[in-house]
């Protein structure tokens, strides 16, 4: 139950920091990646700031047994750099590019309604359905 | 200042929320594979994700009645763009494991190859889509 309120309550925060850094934003995220044009580099310190409280918050989790309210960590244990990751990673690259959108801050903005911002969403889970019927295909 | 300031505390806010995830519950907040879990049979195994999704949104739908002002930037693209774009992240962050919470944001801060390569890789490839679509378009 305490497990529960706490993911809640780091979803709220969650979709708050998306919005406060300007990450739901398509165009702040596509002039984030316009390098070669007028480069907006703010969203560096987006991941400058969660990487700052990650690393030395995770450090300090991470040298517990246990977390609060779980007998253990679920940690990713493939530790592989195989064609999957680098497939994958290629693809999710150019569909963010493309957009400006990627799923968090997606699923924010699926709250104003606005069709487009729907239609994203739906499009991303019939991609993902996608994978579940050609995952065989990387195998 | 404000434009570096709200993106920092936005990060941090992000920051705590998957580390209260890691401390709380031992998970990674990677929330493309939240999703994806998220629409396969229900378990009870899943209640984290439920729970984390139900916040995300409807936080998002608080800030949006709210604070209206904040969401003052136009979603209305092209319907080709928004749905070759959705097919790819969906599609993408499936097969490469991960989107930018959970390679970006947590695997990183792990230290994680896999994540770090991950990010290289999202990352060029959203700045040569973004330079494409600025040459083509």
């Amino acid at each position: 139950m305490k497990g529960t309120l706490i993911a809640f309550l780091a979803g709220v925060m969650f979709a708050v920091g998306l919005v406060v850094s300007g990450m739901t934003n398509p165009e702040i995220v596509t002039g984030f990646l316009d390098i070669f044009g007028e480069w907006n580099y703010s969203l560096a310190f987006v991941m400058g700031g969660a990487l700052l409280v990650n690393v030395i918050a995770f450090k300090v989790i991470l040298s517990k047994p246990k977390p609060l309210c779980e007998t253990q960590h679920y940690l990713p244990t493939n530790k592989l750099v195989d064609k999957k990751l680098v497939v994958g990673s290629i693809l999710f690259g150019v569909g963010w590019g493309a957009l400006g959108v990627c799923p968090g801050p997606g699923l924010v903005n699926l709250m104003t309604f606005e069709p487009t911002a729907v239609g994203f969403i739906v499009s991303m889970l019939v991609g993902m359905e996608i994978f579940n019927w050609t995952k065989k295909v990387w195998e | 200042m404000e434009h570096i300031i709200y993106p920092l505390l936005g990060g941090i806010l992000i920051g705590l929320s998957s580390s209260f995830m890691l401390g709380g519950l031992g998970r990674i907040t990677g929330i493309s594979g939240i999703v994806a879990m998220s629409m396969s049979k229900p378990t009870k195994e899943n209640n984290w994700r439920y729970a984390f999704l139900a916040g995300l949104l409807l936080g998002g739908f608080a800030i949006f009645r709210i604070r209206p002002d904040l969401f003052n930037y136009s979603l209305d693209y092209p319907w080709v763009q928004v749905i070759v774009a959705g097919l790819f992240v969906g599609y993408g962050t499936r097969l490469g494991s991960g989107c930018t919470s959970g390679h970006g944001v947590c695997g990183l801060a792990r230290f994680s190859k896999r994540s770090l390569i991950a990010t290289i890789l999202f990352m060029s490839f959203g700045m040569i889509t973004v330079a494409l679509k600025g040459v083509l378009l």
